[in-house]
């Protein structure tokens, strides 16, 4: 493997490796439960990804072949991550009542999804299909 | 016949190409069960998907992948620096409402998830009435401005997609 290359994949690795670690920190150090959603949803994305770059370019480099596992391992992290952050914040919207009252309005009839108890507000028309 | 065979050509592709990405193997054996899933597994579930969200202008859904790309790695920077060199009681963090124009479930679904992966915002919560988005801000001193940067540039290219 050409030295050049070589030091792509100890940079990209380096660089996963340190923002694998900011993302953690953040989730440690920051002082709230939403402002500690913030690292693990982004710094750890990227982190994940510059490592699996590494992995392919090594794999391509090494025996040669294209492996396609890490786009998909990239592809579900980035569709799962959004999700888990989504229903963390929810689950402490719902639990905490500080939060829950700092809360800026919607901006419409309806009040926060999470919020409204028992019967859903009927939906306009044409607002969301059923 | 074509309609019949594929109820649901964009979950065909999508299964097959990523069974194929699995397998990570282009041998004709693996195309073929790539093409069986394709074509066995809308079938299947076809009853979950009554209506299909409407895909427009594949080149936009391109330049929309690249953008949200380009973001991520720049939000990555941006929170990492907050991380670091700033305490974290002195980040001005605030709640924001982003008003939704884009009506289709699956665009908004996109445009969430999208503002969770880039710079300094995780969304939160949806209006019962699907049209507007809580979005929490690590770190901001301008809440229209995000929003507007939010509207211009993820809904406008999402509303161009879905429509």
């Amino acid at each position: 493997m050409p030295a050049a290359l070589e030091i792509a994949v100890t940079v990209l690795i380096l660089a996963g490796a340190f923002f694998m670690f900011v993302g953690s920190y953040g989730l440690a150090k920051l002082p709230d439960m939403m402002r500690r959603l913030h690292g693990p949803t982004k710094a750890t994305t990227l982190g994940v990804g510059a490592i699996l770059v590494a992995s392919m370019l090594d794999a391509l480099l090494v025996t040669g072949d294209l492996s396609m596992h890490e786009l998909l391992i990239a592809v579900f992290l980035f569709l799962t991550a959004p999700v888990t952050a989504n229903m963390i914040a929810k689950a402490y919207i719902l639990r905490n009542r500080a939060e829950r009252a700092a809360l800026p309005p919607t901006g419409r009839p309806a009040g926060w999804a999470t919020l409204v108890r028992g019967e859903v507000p009927p939906v306009p028309e044409g607002s969301i299909r059923p | 016949m074509l309609q019949r065979l594929f109820p649901h050509p964009v979950l065909s592709l999508v299964v097959a190409v990523v069974w194929l990405m699995l397998a990570n193997d282009l041998s004709p054996g693996h195309v073929l069960l790539a093409i069986a899933f394709g074509v066995a597994v809308p079938k299947l579930t076809a009853a979950y998907w009554p209506d299909r969200p409407p895909l427009r202008r594949p080149a936009m859904v391109l330049e929309y992948c690249l953008v949200v790309l380009w973001d991520i790695i720049v939000s990555n920077i941006q929170v990492a620096y907050l991380v670091l060199f700033r305490r974290g009681d002195s980040l001005r963090s605030r709640y924001i409402t982003v008003p939704l124009d884009i009506t289709v479930p699956e665009a908004i679904a996109t445009l969430a998830g999208t503002i969770t992966m880039t710079p300094g915002t995780v969304s939160a919560d949806l209006s019962a009435d699907g049209r507007a988005l809580l979005v929490h801000c690590l770190d901001t001193d301008d809440p229209e401005g995000t929003v507007a940067q939010i509207k211009q540039r993820y809904e406008r290219r999402l509303k161009e997609i879905f429509s």
